[in-house]
């Protein structure tokens, strides 16, 4: 075994790269890879974003002409919709906490010097890039992007006649998601494999940061889901490309009878959120992550229940697998499956209260610095809160059958899978910063850009919930002229400006990141007197991490305020003897 | 703490042993497999949701095809066979037997992938065919286009759960034959590809199913461009454990698409 230890460990050696191309472009090194990773979200947040405000606009002022675009029609509301929601999901949610910053950092957090297959992780990247490229190609082709939404519902998605958008464009979004697919099938099964075998000397796993733990977890989930998404792709394709009828019942489109009989749309629906809840865990672990290193971090404290925020974020993986038919409740399934996945769902309550009062516990009586990232982190805990507390409403087949398909169910998904994972994201930006380039963001911009981001995505997604108890269903273009809507049109248009200010507040941080690059003033290896590994090595960290070292670690991850130590908080890879519980 | 790097050679202390103290490669593999598992369950799954829902499902197989299918299947067993030879060799040094036993497991999956290709081609020209696949000459007279009319979900599954498996045998010998020849297999590969390309009818499912040998030919030549490298006998392992896999998967796909589909006569 001793020998074959040697040999495993010596596969992922590489020298330090020379040229341009192959020190940026076609990097073997995780922290270039999880920068590239990185500026791929940012891009496609940015789209995503711009498509958005585009909806918000056309739903109140429904005949307004925009600049480039002209006006909405019904069509183009609906390709706006699909592409936000595939951009967002896809691109920002899995490819920024995992891919971005997980890439950066679960190495050097377990003190390796690269990941465990980093040619692997290379084609990860460029295969990700690839499927982007090509989702964004959908938008120029003849018909334009598809409208079936990011769900993908057959048989919709599964005919070619069905729109404008389903032509090509659908054909190039299931391309692209089976692409993506592929990349994230590499991307997980190379954290996995890494957390597994290249933890540095004493870094047993109750001693790897929370943060490796939910990119650990995260990626067991996305190589369990990712191929069953694959599958049901490769299906929908051939049902488009080659006649067959998996998804598509006897049909008529248009007066006109399709060659289809004998498929299910509901076996789409089956395959497809046997993927898409765990997808939601993939896009919300890691900012659990990030939000239980900064709490403790900013508190200087341990992290409260160290063990138990592990089996919740195992708890929360593991469910996660079993209720994928809550999102299926409207599909006429059977009372009583409907009753087990009502159950199970309810059941993911439990460790993510576990999780919500373990932060508390953190931040109770905690010497709080009030930073930045400090703030995201707190506002990720009040998004996650905000946004959980629908669940269990919408868990209940009885209360989702009339909330379903109205926007109760935008604004409780996008509070807790969208704001608040971005808000982790943007926690671990203002935070891992000084780390990935070596200099400080500004404080003053990044605490403006958190009060106006916070008070504005509560703005937006909180009236949501009122506008669908009051029956404004959801993927609708237009209702400015439906009458007992009319009384809702003010709220409509305060959370349309909202989502101007939000948007434009956006644009603070960008240029924040990109001028505190270049401007910002330089920072320490541990600025903000963290304990993990990354802050023991340089800024920004050599190529193999630690300059041909391999660090050796002592402690638990969050210690902080330990009594008897000479500073409230112990490295890591600090050989100082002090007793510790952990 | 320090006993422990007393125990271990100079290089292996600096980590916490591994899983099983096994090697990366080794695991990454089995969880590329654990993945690969659920794709394929997700076609069986579509498979029997197909299966179940469909009242009077066909099952047309005459012996001649469960013939075909079971000399299929001994190949794919003894390719298995062949395969634990090969890693036997590559553990004990013996480089010129290890590649012969690899030439072996490649030889069974070729001959598979091509009676697999045949039997296709066979049920194809009896109508089973899919609504949109180009259709050959003079087909759609054989009992097997009542099958592909009344219950297009058979073809459907039929070539989608084959199809899946076909060309993870195919990437599975080209798998190999990097393995075993590196650099020196692309031409032989492009020779194949153009071979397939070319003797297939344009209406074959193969002429165009022929290009993914030519893709896995470039993929394979940007890998050995990155990692020039020599495997070594934890990669004929590694090699092993997909091919194994991909076997097994056959055992599923065999009783559950053929076997459960038999003409029964009488």
């Amino acid at each position: 075994m001793a020998a074959q230890d040697v040999h495993a460990h010596t596969a992922h050696a590489h020298a330090a790269p020379q040229g341009f191309v192959r020190k940026y472009v076609f990097s073997l090194d995780h922290k270039v890879i999880g920068l590239q990773y990185f500026f791929l979200a940012l891009t496609a947040v940015f789209v995503g974003m711009i498509l958005s405000l585009l909806m918000r606009i056309h739903l109140v002022w429904p005949g307004a002409a925009i600049p480039l675009i002209g006006e909405i029609k019904p069509e183009t509301y609906l390709s706006l919709l699909t592409m936000h929601g595939t951009i967002m999901v896809f691109f920002v949610l899995t490819t920024a906490p995992q891919g971005g910053f997980g890439n950066y950092f679960l190495p050097i957090q377990i003190g390796a010097p690269d990941m465990a297959f980093p040619v692997l992780n290379m084609l990860s990247f460029w295969t990700t890039f690839v499927a982007f490229v090509v989702l964004i190609c959908a938008f120029f082709v003849t018909g334009g992007a598809p409208l079936h939404g990011w769900t993908g519902y057959a048989p919709l998605s599964a005919l070619t006649n069905t729109g404008p958008g389903e032509q090509l464009g659908a054909d190039l979004w299931i391309t692209s998601i089976a692409i993506f697919c592929v990349a994230s099938l590499m991307g997980a099964l190379n954290f996995i494999t890494t957390t597994l075998d290249l933890r540095a000397k004493g870094m047993t796993m109750m001693r790897m940061p929370l943060t490796v733990w939910s990119w650990f977890i995260t990626a067991i989930l996305g190589l369990l889901a990712f191929g069953v998404l694959l599958s049901a792709g490769i299906l929908l394709l051939l049902d488009r490309n080659l006649g067959t009828s998996f998804y598509i019942p006897l049909v008529v489109v248009n007066g006109q009878v399709m060659g289809h009989k004998g498929g299910s749309p509901l076996l789409w629906q089956h395959l497809f959120w046997f993927f898409g809840h765990p997808e939601v865990y993939i896009a919300i672990l890691p900012g659990m992550g990030v939000a239980s290193q900064l709490l403790s971090t900013f508190s200087r404290k341990p992290i409260f229940g160290y063990r138990a925020m592990v089996y919740a974020i195992m708890a929360i993986g593991f469910l996660g697998f079993m209720v994928w038919g809550h999102h299926m409740f409207m599909s006429g399934m059977s009372p009583y499956s409907a009753f087990a996945f009502s159950l199970m769902t309810m059941a993911i309550g439990v460790p993510s209260a576990i999780k919500t009062f373990n932060w508390l516990g953190t931040i109770h009586r905690g010497r709080v610095r009030f930073q930045t990232p400090m703030l995201f982190a707190i506002g990720f805990v009040s998004l996650f809160v905000s946004g959980g507390l629908s669940g269990p409403f919408l868990a209940q087949p009885t209360l989702d059958i009339p909330l379903h398909d109205t926007a109760f169910v935008v604004g409780h998904f996008h509070l807790i899978m969208g704001v608040a994972a971005i808000f982790g994201m943007f926690a671990a930006t203002y935070y891992w910063f000084p780390k990935m380039f070596g200099r400080m963001m500004n404080e003053r911009w990044g605490r403006i850009h958190f009060f106006i981001t916070l008070v504005g995505a509560y703005s937006i997604f909180m009236p949501m919930h009122y506008l669908g108890m009051a029956g404004q269903p959801r993927r609708y273009s237009q209702f400015t002229e439906l009458a007992y809507l009319h009384r809702l049109i003010p709220l409509n248009t305060f959370m349309t400006y909202a989502a101007i200010v939000t948007i434009a507040a956006q644009f603070i941080f960008v240029i924040n990141l990109f001028w505190s690059m270049k401007k910002g003033p330089k920072a320490s290896d541990n600025p903000w007197e963290a304990t993990t590994l990354e802050w023991t090595t340089s800024t920004p960290p050599p190529h193999d991490n630690f300059g041909g070292m391999t660090p050796v670690v002592h402690h638990g991850p969050y210690e902080y305020s330990v009594p008897g130590a000479a500073r409230d908080f112990i490295m890591q890879n600090d050989p100082a003897t002090v007793t510790t519980s952990h | 703490m320090s006993e422990i790097v007393v125990q271990h050679p100079v290089g292996a202390s600096v980590y916490e042993p591994s899983l099983f103290g096994t090697y990366s490669k080794k695991i990454g593999m089995w969880l590329f497999l654990l993945s690969d598992s659920l794709t394929f369950g997700a076609l069986l799954f579509a498979y029997t949701y197909g299966r179940v829902s469909t009242p009077n499902w066909p099952t047309p197989f005459h012996s001649e095809s469960i013939r075909n299918a079971t000399i299929m299947t001994a190949f794919l067993l003894s390719s298995s066979l062949t395969m634990v030879f090969a890693v036997r060799a590559a553990v004990q040094g013996n480089a010129k037997a290890q590649r012969l036993w690899l030439l072996a497991t490649m030889a069974f999956g070729l001959g598979f992938v091509i009676l697999h290709g045949r039997e296709w081609t066979n049920l194809i020209a009896e109508g089973l065919t899919l609504p949109m696949f180009p259709t050959p000459p003079g087909q759609g007279t054989g009992e097997f286009a009542n099958v592909a009319r009344d219950v297009p979900q058979f073809a459907a599954t039929f070539f989608g759960l084959t199809g899946m498996h076909m060309v993870h045998v195919t990437l599975g010998v080209i798998y190999l034959g990097i393995i075993a020849f590196r650099k020196k297999f692309i031409p032989i590969l492009l020779g194949l590809w153009l071979l397939a390309w070319l003797a297939t009818p344009a209406y074959s499912p193969f002429h165009y199913g022929a290009h993914l040998i030519l893709i896995a030919a470039i993929i394979s030549a940007v890998i050995l461009w990155l990692k020039p490298k020599v495997y070594d006998a934890s990669d004929i392992e590694v090699a092993g454990l997909y091919w194994h896999f991909v076997d097994l998967v056959w055992m599923f796909i065999f009783p559950l698409v053929y076997l459960m589909s038999t003409k029964i006569i009488g």
